[in-house]
């Protein structure tokens, strides 16, 4: 009979069996947490041991970690084991201060590589199958995560990388792609593409499985995906900190993200009062590491905001399954798989004396492709020449391009016509059909 | 000769031209000849009237975007073949135009424009015979 769990031993386990053996992976990640420079002075300074951990709930005494945390620790503050035995080093583009690093041991890499192998054999996937990565590579860990991942489970993987679209389709075709990962916006755009070159996903491919991540979508979004293709389309949640994509995923049930408890703790803070909520409440999502060795991280502030659905599922695994991500606690935008903090918009703005401090980020979507216009106030109108104002905006554009990779549509307005609330600017206008 | 315009930054959305046109109007001033040319997003409207430095004190007060730029104009008759004339010496001179527009004043045609060389332009249809001595208005 066929295998239907890849990791049976933990994929099936009760609830009063994860329990124990988070409580077990728990102690022993806190006592080698105490090889981190950084984690052994916060413990003295929270007045803590290792000794005062004895059950799940004595997490609660250990301080929250941030992101702040990581910057101010760059680049290897954090880590708890000695730099050589680190073999893999993955960064953020740090495009808000210091960038931010995650460093791998071996064991770190497999371990993830597992999560992911994981998920790929929950909606379905074998080693017959093929798996095609249309995922950014590099320091973006969906390229390696899933190359890993996909090859640990044993499928033929195909490293095709994020672009060029005529040349996945013909990836796709010849190859025999059936499981494609990608972020959603990028498979409307496939699609698109695939219409203009008379291609039938139904006729011509075999694709049966997408995984899609790494962007804010809606429930809508997904269902589109699937109608216009004809292939189930998963949920993936990743983040750097963590490892990257396998933290979280979809079962077949498609009713939330199962979120590996072997793997991690979570838990879910109200982002003000950082007290629990109860299941079923919206806030921000908190997770310690339990298998780590180059960098475990207790109690990390992702900003996601979610929330539990249920911690039992009729797939059988007893992980808690959590909603897909409902916003964010901060101020950070995710477009098109890119993350963009406002103040870097600002702060390519403020390079414009032409231009005046308020401005305004709009987020839509038009014809399912998200976009970004930023809107910004003349100072004072400096010439009444149409070419030179249309080149202010193109410089602006180009400008913000260099900065976060995207080109929004850039607007002129009138001084003092943008929205302030509260005598504070407004300054992120999201109407993406996407927190639906 | 040359004159002072006002060229006033305007988005595109209902309500922004009347609040302009409110506020000249509250302060007795006339406008004489105006075009609002526009892009997708805003547009540019340019007047003429009688007190362009005290419409753009008003108009800047009231947080207006605004220039107070010069313009060239010269007055034709009002005939065919005038204003081709006119422009045709410009063109001879190679001076180019980066916006004109028309209005009759007096039984006169006048034309206005920016030109990308404006003084050059003033001396080129002098040379060709226009002479403008007396203020428009």
């Amino acid at each position: 009979m066929e295998r239907e769990y890849f990791n049976p031993e933990f994929e099936s386990l009760s609830r009063a069996e994860i329990e124990a053996l988070q409580l077990q992976r728990l102690k022993e990640t806190v006592a080698h947490c105490m090889n981190s420079p950084f984690y052994k002075k916060r413990f003295e300074e929270a007045g803590i041991g290792v000794d005062d951990i004895k059950s799940l709930d004595d997490l609660r005494k250990i301080p929250f970690t941030t992101k702040q945390d990581l910057r101010d620790t760059y680049p290897f503050g954090i880590a708890s084991v000695p730099l050589e035995q680190c073999v893999r080093l993955h960064s953020s583009s740090g495009t808000t201060g210091n960038p931010t690093v995650i460093l791998h041991t071996a064991r770190d890499l497999d371990e993830w590589a597992n999560q992911v192998a994981r998920n790929l054999w929950m909606v379905g996937l074998r080693p017959n199958d093929v798996f095609q990565n249309s995922s950014g590579y590099g320091m973006f860990t969906g390229g390696l995560g899933f190359q890993y991942g996909a090859e640990k489970l044993g499928m033929l993987t195909v490293p095709a990388a994020a672009g060029n679209s005529p040349r996945q389709i013909k990836f796709i075709k010849d190859f025999g792609t059936t499981a494609l990962h990608a972020v959603p916006s990028y498979l409307t755009r496939l699609k698109e593409v695939m219409d203009k070159e008379g291609v039938d996903p139904r006729r011509d491919t075999k694709l049966r499985v997408f995984a899609i991540g790494a962007e804010p979508h809606s429930e809508q979004q997904r269902r589109r995906i699937e109608e216009m293709f004809g292939v189930k389309a998963y949920n993936s949640f990743g983040m750097s900190e963590m490892c990257g994509p396998g933290v979280g995923f979809e079962c077949k049930e498609q009713n939330g993200l199962h979120f590996w408890e072997d793997y991690y703790i979570v838990e879910i803070v109200d982002p003000e009062t950082l007290e629990p909520v109860p299941d079923g409440e919206v806030g921000e999502l908190v997770l310690t590491t339990l298998r780590r060795e180059a960098m475990p991280l207790l109690r990390y502030r992702t900003r996601d905001l979610t929330r539990v659905l249920g911690r039992t599922c009729p797939c059988g695994r007893n992980h808690v399954r959590l909603d897909r991500m409902k916003g964010r606690s901060d101020d950070m935008i995710v477009l098109k798989g890119v993350n963009i903090f406002p103040i870097q918009i600002e702060k390519i703005l403020m390079q414009f004396p032409e231009v005046a401090n308020n401005y305004l980020i709009t987020l839509t979507t038009d014809d399912n492709n998200d976009n970004m216009t930023v809107e910004v106030e003349l100072e004072e109108l400096f010439t009444d020449d149409y070419g030179r104002l249309q080149n202010l905006t193109k410089s602006i554009q180009r400008a913000l391009r260099d900065e976060i990779l995207l080109s929004p549509h850039v607007k002129l307005v009138a001084k003092g016509s943008l929205p302030v609330s509260d005598g504070k600017a407004v300054r992120v206008v999201d109407k993406r059909n996407v927190y639906k | 000769m040359t004159l002072k315009q006002l060229s006033i930054f305007i988005e595109n959305k209902g309500g922004t031209l009347v609040t302009v046109l409110d506020l000249l109007s509250r302060e007795g001033i006339q406008i004489i000849a105006s075009s609002v040319a526009d892009t997708q997003d805003y547009g540019i409207y340019r007047v003429l009237c009688s007190a362009p430095e005290r419409a753009g004190e008003v108009l800047l007060a009231a947080g207006i975007n605004l220039q107070l730029t010069e313009v060239t104009a010269v007055t034709i008759d009002d005939v065919p073949g005038c204003a081709a004339k006119a422009v045709g010496a410009l063109s001879d001179a190679g001076i180019s135009i980066l916006y004109l527009y028309s209005f009759l004043w007096q039984g006169r045609g006048v034309l206005v424009f920016r030109a990308d060389a404006p003084e050059k332009a003033v001396e080129v249809l002098e040379k060709a015979g226009y002479i403008d001595s007396a203020p428009l208005f």
